[in-house]
């Protein structure tokens, strides 16, 4: 167990560099002079070189990415250029907001997607089974970000149950901030009930063709137990694999909903910040973003040996 | 006399899509107590009859007539809940594949006390103490490791007494056994059968055993049922079907069985084909984080030489190290050390063309050892691309021909998916020998077949030998099948040579204490009037 | 049964998808682009099947012009994902070794940022127009393809037919050829399929977002961004949008669906 610890931690490091040098060439790549940018354009050339000299882009490239990770390592992502906060502190306000919704709602969806699935899989070919492959196919086949305007439209403009547009932090006003929450949530959890159904389904499916199934069932194991004890633990393998993917690009991909909704989410300060074009903040979204995206894998593949015994010997 | 404990009665089960008949009326019974086979090649329908009985068809199948009485009651009548009290309690079963019968992500002990805690009222420490005696009765080195490990820390053959243990557990009156030895080796498959054998006697449990080797059904049975495509063909006791088979099906099955030729007549004349000296193959230990594992050698110092037209057989349990030794053979592996040598020519050092274009292989999987995507004319042609002198209608000719020769003439069109097993290894067959080559390794070649169609591709094999004069290496589990087609045998464990002589040598005055172990566990059937044939496989 | 019903439905949206793309391409009921402002907010009409918007153009014919532009931007760039992802993919199975470990390390970097922010990123770079889209889209994605081919040549190694090959005396880049690739274009098949539906949809959230394809050429997604402020005035403007990229979204699933239960017998049996 220590082992496979130490193997799957050892394995993030090299991923990890690499999304650095990712981000940090792709930012090199942008046209135009960042200085520039942040002086305006009839900015003092004196001015600009001391800046540039601040910012340490007269050094050579190689060294520039080096006092870059350096600061990186200290958890320094520089500062907005449009409001001259610290970048982290910015991000981490607002990714409350995003992992709140997205936590909940994948949590919600893979609750409800085992337990269809595995039924699905259990009546495979049934009226029900068609059923549920069907509704989970159609909520795949629907975008959120209609999905969302939808809701608004029924729930917040005709039926006036929820409000419409805004935020209220949880730390305010609890009931308010719930409020705002319920859309967003409904529609994420819609959503992603549709691919992760369709993937309980089908690892369900293979686990009841198997052997063990039988042999659970001629020992004279109620079908309840064969499902609950012998099927979902064997086919919710693959399906926490798919909820760790799911997850990890949702924390930092939820854009549009934030956008439907006008909810000051991280994947909303992206957006603003590329059309603001502040950088720094760009660079520093889509850096937490892949390493959210590699650590939550992490946490689920460390998971992982408590469905699957065979994982942590291999 | 009493009734007999299990009566099947004109039972009929059809795939429930198309209606085609899968078991078509079939009827027979056991008595208690009694050892009962049910023999049939694949598609007679026989694994379905048996999981008819505790209901548990697979999902495409239905049964669509017939009454099953298990002490005169009904199981086709009686409610789900009345099923489930009698599964595992009155009819136990035991499966196949070891390697997915158990619940990987359960330990041992808790699928073992599973049946207990659902049919019987006892403590948990009871529970847990019946299971550590069954698993030392079934001869389990260490119960109380076991009961906390998990299935996939075991070999097949373990895996395999783990789960006769816990189906022996609840003292059925009826054990169902589905091929429970097919997947292991022969000395496995010994110790399997003759611990349930003494654990159905202890209990007087009654056995199904439902196999395709007539050699298990000697050893082992009191009476027989033979079917096939879904109907009953004979019933009777062992011996009168073994010996005096009444229909020509169950002869034919009989007939098939591999027998030992006359005294081969080839010798090794002269200088050896090939020959091996001190050949070694080790595969890689696991990269840990910091350090490598030790290298495992898998063949550790052969020596070895086949005479022109000679084969030669290699025999020898799962991990002896005989594939791997044909594989390297044909430099598929790389060697370790040592040297190997055709026609005198060292060919290690070399990469020499010229025998890799005289060598050839044939695979155990006739699935997957012909690409899908090529029509059965192209997969024989491929290896003529190596012989440019041949004009492409001499080439087509040949193709044509060589179809022939293997039975499949008229077949170039058609698609690997569109063949049976036993058509497929003919055309892997023909694609091996399309070129003429010297040397054939063939690896477990007729395993994956059925028995009437193992004997006709061994005897396809054979006679092309006779006519193409390649020498072969003949890797095999099956000392029948080595009988039949081996003038001399090598015999193999743990990556060394333990023995190796002529056939007749081997077979009658074995030397090793292995090959000795390995005779006796191949049943030998003695046949009214013919040659004692030994069956394995 | 079930796939029967898939490949009908599918390909019957599929193909309507495609019908309309082509037909816009030479002609729509309106000019897209001509604004009328006073037929603005017109419900829709025998005149207007799908109403007007806020510069009383037709609807209708935005959408048909939509749909033009999706699949020209889905198509190139499925395009450019499969025939590069298959290359880097193929490099890394046929090489292995070092080759193989170090592509495979970049691929799972690349794969560790969300596709449409990776596009989004792109973007940044190239600029904000439809070679962009194309180009940033094609790019996204081509981790995704190149993991897949890189594992499917794989394990289409590991099979006999591959060690018949190397006996029969082929070479290796022979083998590669002749036996691997063609086994491996099911599986780049089905997900090539599948893409061209992620796509379509990323494209339109990026048009939603506003970074995709620029107003006022009309592509579905910025029509339902656009949409917004009369949502409670003028519905049909939320609605016919988002109901073209669902239908088309569910047209690629089942044709997908149906796909995959084709090309793996062992699902089929399902």
């Amino acid at each position: 167990m220590l082992g496979y610890l130490a193997r799957r931690l050892a394995m993030t490091i090299p991923t990890l560099l690499l999304v650095a040098v990712a981000v940090f060439t792709l930012v090199r790549l942008i046209p135009g002079d960042p200085v520039q940018v942040m002086l305006g354009d009839n900015a003092d050339p004196a001015q600009a070189a001391q800046l540039r000299a601040q910012l340490g882009l007269d050094q050579p490239v190689p060294l520039q990415f080096l006092y870059w990770l350096g600061k990186l390592a200290t958890g320094d992502l520089g500062h907005s250029i449009t409001n001259n906060l610290p970048v982290l502190p910015l991000i981490l306000e607002r990714f409350q907001v995003s992992a709140t919704i997205v936590l909940v709602a994948v949590g919600l969806a893979a609750c409800i997607a085992v337990v269809a699935g595995l039924i699905a899989a259990w009546k495979q070919n049934s009226a029900l089974d068609l059923a549920i492959i069907g509704g989970a196919t159609l909520l795949l086949s629907i975008p959120s970000f209609w999905l969302g305007l939808l809701l608004l439209l029924l729930f917040g403009l005709k039926l006036k149950w929820l409000p419409v547009i805004g935020y209220v932090p949880f730390s305010e006003d609890g009931w308010q901030a719930m409020l705002f929450m319920v859309l967003p949530i409904v529609t994420l959890t819609a959503v992603e009930i549709g691919v992760l159904t369709r993937m309980a389904r089908a690892a369900s499916i293979e686990v009841l063709r198997l052997e063990y199934v039988t042999h659970a069932r001629a020992k004279g194991v109620p079908e309840w137990l064969v499902l609950g004890r012998h099927v979902l633990p064997n086919a919710f393998a693959p399906t926490w694999t798919l909820i760790g993917l799911v997850l990890g690009h949702l924390l930092g991909g939820i854009a549009v909903i934030e956008t439907v909704f006008t909810l000051p989410g991280l994947g909303r300060l992206l957006v603003d910040s590329i059309f603001a074009r502040d950088y720094p903040v760009v660079q520093g979204c889509l850096l937490f973003t892949a390493a959210i995206y590699v650590v939550v894998n992490l946490i689920v593949d460390l998971c992982y040996p408590l469905f699957d015994p065979r994982v942590a010997v291999a | 006399m009493t009734a007999p404990l299990l009566t099947v009665d004109q039972l009929r089960i059809e795939a429930a899509r198309t209606a085609a008949v899968v078991v078509d009326d079939v009827s027979f019974a056991i008595e208690r107590g009694e050892f009962l086979a049910v023999v049939g090649e694949s598609g007679s329908g026989k694994t379905a009859a048996a999981r008819a009985i505790l209901g548990l068809l697979p999902p495409g199948l239905r049964r669509v007539g017939g009454a099953i009485r298990l002490d005169g009651e009904d199981l086709a009548e009686i409610a789900p809940r009345r099923m489930r009290a009698l599964r595992g309690r009155s009819v136990g079963m035991v499966f196949q594949e070891p390697m997915v019968s158990l619940n990987p992500a359960i330990s041992v002990g808790a699928q073992m006390a599973e049946g207990l805690a659902l049919h019987e009222r006892l403590t948990r420490a009871e529970i847990r103490q019946r299971c550590l005696d069954m698993l030392a009765r079934v001869q389990i080195r260490d119960p109380a490791r076991t009961f906390d490990a998990y299935p996939h820390e075991f070999s097949g053959g373990m895996r395999q007494r783990i789960m006769l243990a816990s189906v022996m557990l609840l003292k059925p009156k009826l054990l169902l056994a589905d091929e429970p030895t097919t997947a292991l080796d022969t000395l496995s498959q010994r110790e399997v059968l003759d611990l349930m054998v003494e654990l159905a006697r202890d209990h007087g449990t009654a056995v199904m055993l439902i196999t395709h080797n007539l050699g298990l059904v000697s050893r082992y049975a009191q009476r027989a049922v033979v079917l096939r495509q879904g109907k009953l063909v004979e019933t009777g006791s062992v011996r009168q079907i073994l010996s005096a088979p009444r229909e020509a099906y169950t002869r034919q099955l009989v007939d098939a069985l591999p027998r030992r030729s006359s005294a081969s007549g080839r010798r090794v004349a002269g200088d050896p084909l090939i020959s091996v000296r001190g050949l070694k193959v080790s595969f890689g230990g696991r990269q840990r984080l910091f350090r490598r594992d030790a290298d495992v050698a898998a063949v550790n110092g052969v020596d070895l030489e086949i005479g022109a037209g000679e084969t030669v057989a290699v025999v020898g349990g799962s991990g002896s190290g005989k594939t791997t030794l044909g594989r390297a053979m044909l430099r598929l592996i790389p060697a370790a050390g040592g040297e190997i040598r055709f026609q005198g020519r060292d060919v290690i050092g070399t990469r020499d063309r010229a025998f890799r274009l005289a060598s050839q292989l044939v695979f155990q999987d006739p699935y997957s050892s012909l690409d899908p995507r090529m029509r059965v004319g192209e997969i024989v042609a491929e290896p003529l691309r190596h012989v440019p002198e041949l004009s492409s209608r001499e080439r087509d000719r040949r193709v044509a021909g060589m179809l022939e020769e293997v039975g499949l003439a008229g077949f170039a069109q058609r698609w690997p998916h569109e063949l049976s097993g036993g058509q497929r290894q003919r055309i892997a067959i023909a694609r091996a020998i399309v070129r003429h080559p010297s040397f054939v390794v063939a690896d477990e070649p007729v395993s994956a077949l059925d028995m009437t169609i193992q004997a006709q591709v061994l005897k396809l094999f054979e006679r092309l030998q006779a006519q193409y004069g390649f020498a072969c290496l003949f890797i095999s589990h099956d000392l029948a099948a080595v009988e039949q087609v081996a003038d001399r045998v090598v015999v193999m464990q743990a990556g060394r040579i333990v023995e190796q002589g002529s056939r007749d040598d081997v077979f009658d005055r074995p030397q090793h204490e292995y090959t000795r172990a390995l005779l006796a566990a191949t049943p030998v059937l003695d046949l009214a009037g013919q040659a004692a044939a030994r069956v394995s496989g | 049964m079930k796939s029967r019903i898939n490949t009908l439905i599918g390909g019957a949206l599929i193909a309507l998808l495609l019908g309309t793309a082509a037909t816009a391409a030479f002609w729509t009921p309106f000019d897209p682009l001509r604004i009328n402002l006073k037929a603005r907010l017109q419900a829709p009409s025998l005149l207007h099947w799908f109403g007007t918007d806020e510069f009383g153009r037709d609807v209708l014919s935005r959408l048909m012009a939509g749909a033009a532009a999706s699949v020209v931007v889905a198509l190139a760039t499925v395009l450019i994902a499969v025939s590069i992802g298959v290359l880097v993919g193929g490099i890394a199975g046929y090489l292995r070794g070092w080759t193989d470990r170090i592509i495979m390390a970049v691929n799972d970097a690349l794969l560790a940022f969300p596709g449409i922010l990776l596009a989004l990123a792109v973007m940044i770079v190239i600029g904000a127009n439809k070679t962009g889209l194309v180009l940033a889209l094609g790019l996204a994605y081509i981790p995704s393809v190149a993991r897949v081919v890189r594992g499917t040549v794989l394990s289409i190694r590991e099979k006999e037919y591959i060690e018949a090959s190397r006996v029969i005396g082929n070479s290796e880049l022979y083998s590669m050829l002749r036996h691997v690739l063609p086994n491996a274009i099911a599986p780049v098949a089905v997900l090539a399929t599948s893409m061209f539906g992620w796509v379509l949809l990323a494209e339109s959230a990026l048009s939603f977002l506003g970074l995709g394809v620029p107003p006022p050429a009309p592509t579905w997604g910025n029509m339902l961004a656009a949409s917004r402020p009369y949502m409670e005035t003028a519905a049909w403007l939320s609605i016919a949008p988002g109901l073209c990229i669902a239908l088309t979204l569910l047209g690629i699933n089942l044709l997908g669906d149906s796909l995959r239960d084709r090309l793996d017998p062992r699902m089929a049996h399902g």
